[in-house]
């Protein structure tokens, strides 16, 4: 639970069969099953525009996603909106979603990134490497720490 | 012959995946040929063997991220072969139907309102900083808005016959593992008259646009092909399953209604020493001439009619400029796929006003087998999954032939025609850039998807010599 009455988006990201890149919907799957009250846990292969949609209804953002060259055992971040002119149909990164939610939808939500160490990404495989699941650990509980006043501003460029 | 030179145009931008082009010129400076080339990350199908054959419809999942549902749908049906379920229930056809419709819709309304309605809104020649889909969204925010929300409609369907959005299990050999709930049911109907009014408006713009840029479009990429699908019984699209029909571009039936679990009788698969991608042709007519389209195009074009009535009357009208022949405009793919938006909707709602989705029998079984092949009519076309199975239910055999494999040589023409046109001298151009982009696009191919590709490529152009040397350089 939250604590802060603020509603909280957590998008973990990646492909599961492809080793480590499944990081983000493996974390997301952590944090749905603790049920927090206040906190919409959503998971794919990759952000899509109708995500911009979910951002909206939310105070906060959380993407987490595979990180191929972060410190381990992750970076915390502030997500900006920005416009690119280069995403593809159906994959967008995580500022264009922002910018697209922001100026689409009025939101107002602010957009946070998590990026879990992974090493591991050139296969197919459904396993996380051994180092890469021990970042996972304490990611998860940075993020549990972290939402329990949903001051993500002070925690930007905290890497583990 | 004469030395060739070699334009490089890398990766395509606002096309899923990976890719870059070469535009081959001979010592004159003029355009010989053009080639699609693709990254190849190749090894899916050694992954999937040895796998219990109950796992392949969530596993081949993690082909790729952008089609998903169509790689499940594909292999349920190959192993509903595997386990002798010769017919589903009906709720479970019809589960499988639906969240089949939801795919293709979400896909097709994505694509034309974030990917190509820029080039059809601002013009092959309006200023790139505008040209795009920020542009789109400052000058046309309820277009935007709109395509943001079929998408999401159609990923809700996709969840709630799927099971979920990521690693759907809602497709099982034999049938499904869960119906439609009222409740379900009613969450979506609620949306479905705007989501029709929304395809109405689409395939406004695509058509209004083809017929007024006809003059253009002729000209743009087009050429004579045959064309493959899927065809229902009496003749009707039929997205989800069928006889395959091929027709020459004139509209001669060459294969109708053939059983696809045969298609090795009649399907080979070319290897190119410059393409990781494999070149899929019918074997009777060789490589040459044995190429075909798929897609949007190739469906509306073989169809006899559709049975939903608003995207049939949309039919007649995209037939009636042709003269009831093929349409063979590469530039035509919006327009079909726009038609394909609108049947999609009409059937989801029919489908959702059908109890048979709150029935309770889900799976059958029959005699079980070795050998299984899954067709169905994906967003981008025709796609084949074909399994061996042993007796221990260990995957031996796997073999994929994508959408976009089979508009391989489509792709490559089509560029070929637009260079030959636009190409002036060895400068690589905006608006050839751009143009070459366009033509690639409405083929609206996955390339990650056709070579098991992982990452991102920026878009270069380049001008190699017959030596080898770049002469000349540019990138998106």
């Amino acid at each position: 639970m939250t604590g802060t009455g603020k509603r909280v988006l957590i998008i973990g990201y990646g492909n599961p069969g492809r080793l480590d890149d499944g990081l983000g919907p493996v974390f997301a799957e952590e944090m749905e099953k603790l049920e927090l009250e206040g906190v919409t846990v959503d998971s794919n292969y990759q952000l899509a525009v109708e995500d911009s949609a979910a951002i909206a209804e939310h105070d906060y953002v959380v993407f987490v996603d595979a990180d191929i060259s972060c410190p381990a055992p992750f970076r915390f971040s502030r997500v900006v909106p920005k416009h690119h002119m280069s995403f593809s149909s159906h994959s967008i990164s995580a500022d264009a979603l922002m910018a697209m939610a922001e100026d689409l939808l009025s939101s107002k939500a602010e957009g946070y990134m998590l990026g879990i160490r992974g090493y591991e990404f050139n296969e197919f495989g459904e396993r996380i490497s051994q180092n890469a699941r021990r970042n996972l650990d304490e990611a998860l509980v940075f993020m549990k720490q972290a939402l329990k006043d949903c001051d993500f501003a002070k925690y930007v460029n905290r890497q583990g | 012959m004469g030395a060739t030179k070699k334009i490089i145009i890398e990766p395509v931008t606002r096309v899923e995946g990976h890719g870059k082009v070469s535009i081959l010129l001979d010592e004159n400076g003029q355009v010989t040929r053009a080639r699609l080339h693709i990254v190849e990350f190749r090894g899916f199908e050694r992954f999937i063997q040895g796998r219990p054959y109950w796992e392949v419809p969530v596993t081949v999942q993690r082909l790729c991220g952008i089609c998903p549902v169509s790689h499940h749908l594909a292999a349920a049906k190959a192993m509903d072969v595997i386990v002798g379920a010769d017919k589903l229930t009906p709720t479970a056809e019809k589960m499988r139907r639906l969240m089949h419709y939801g795919q293709t819709y979400q896909s097709h309304a994505l694509h034309f309102f974030h990917l190509v309605s820029p080039d059809l809104l601002f013009g092959f020649d309006a200023d790139p900083a505008i040209r795009n889909i920020i542009g789109v969204i400052k000058k046309y925010p309820e277009l935007a808005v709109q395509g943001v929300m079929m998408r999401k409609f159609g990923q809700e369907v996709i969840r709630l016959t799927a099971g979920k959005k990521i690693h759907g299990t809602g497709a099982i050999p034999g049938g499904i593992n869960k119906n439609l709930s009222i409740p379900e049911r009613d969450f979506l109907l609620k949306d479905m008259d705007q989501q029709i009014e929304w395809s109405r408006g689409a395939l406004k713009i695509a058509m209004d646009y083809t017929v007024e840029h006809l003059e253009d479009l002729s000209d743009f990429g087009a050429f004579d092909s045959s064309h493959l699908s899927l065809i229902r019984e009496d003749g009707a699209m039929d997205l989800y399953d069928g006889g395959i029909r091929m027709i020459d571009s004139e509209g001669n039936k060459i294969i109708d209604h053939f059983d696809y679990q045969n298609y090795s009788d009649i399907i080979a698969e070319e290897v190119k020493d410059w393409s990781y991608m494999k070149f899929p042709f019918i074997k009777d007519m060789g490589t040459e001439n044995g190429w075909y389209r798929v897609g949007p195009l190739s469906r509306v074009n073989t169809a006899d009619f559709i049975d939903t009535p608003e995207a049939e009357i949309a039919r007649q009208e995209f037939k009636a400029l042709t003269g009831g022949k093929p349409n063979n405009l590469t530039m035509a793919y919006h327009w079909a796929r726009m038609i394909e938006v609108l049947h999609a909707a009409e059937k989801m709602k029919e489908l959702l006003l059908d109890d048979d989705l709150q029935g309770e029998d889900l799976v059958v079984k029959g005699e079980r087998r070795s050998e299984g092949v899954g067709l169905i009519e994906a967003p981008r076309g025709t796609l084949f999954h074909h399994y061996k199975v042993n007796e221990d239910d260990q995957v031996t055999m796997c073999n994929l032939i994508v959408s976009t494999t089979s508009n391989n040589v489509p792709m490559n023409l089509a560029v070929e025609k637009v260079a030959k046109k636009y190409l002036s001298g060895t400068e690589i151009t905006e608006g050839l850039l751009n143009r070459v982009e366009v033509a690639i696009r409405a083929y609206d191919p996955c390339l990650s998807c056709a070579t098991h590709a992982l990452g991102k490529m920026p878009l270069t152009v380049s001008v190699v010599d017959h030596n080898g040397q770049i002469v000349d350089k540019r990138s998106t």
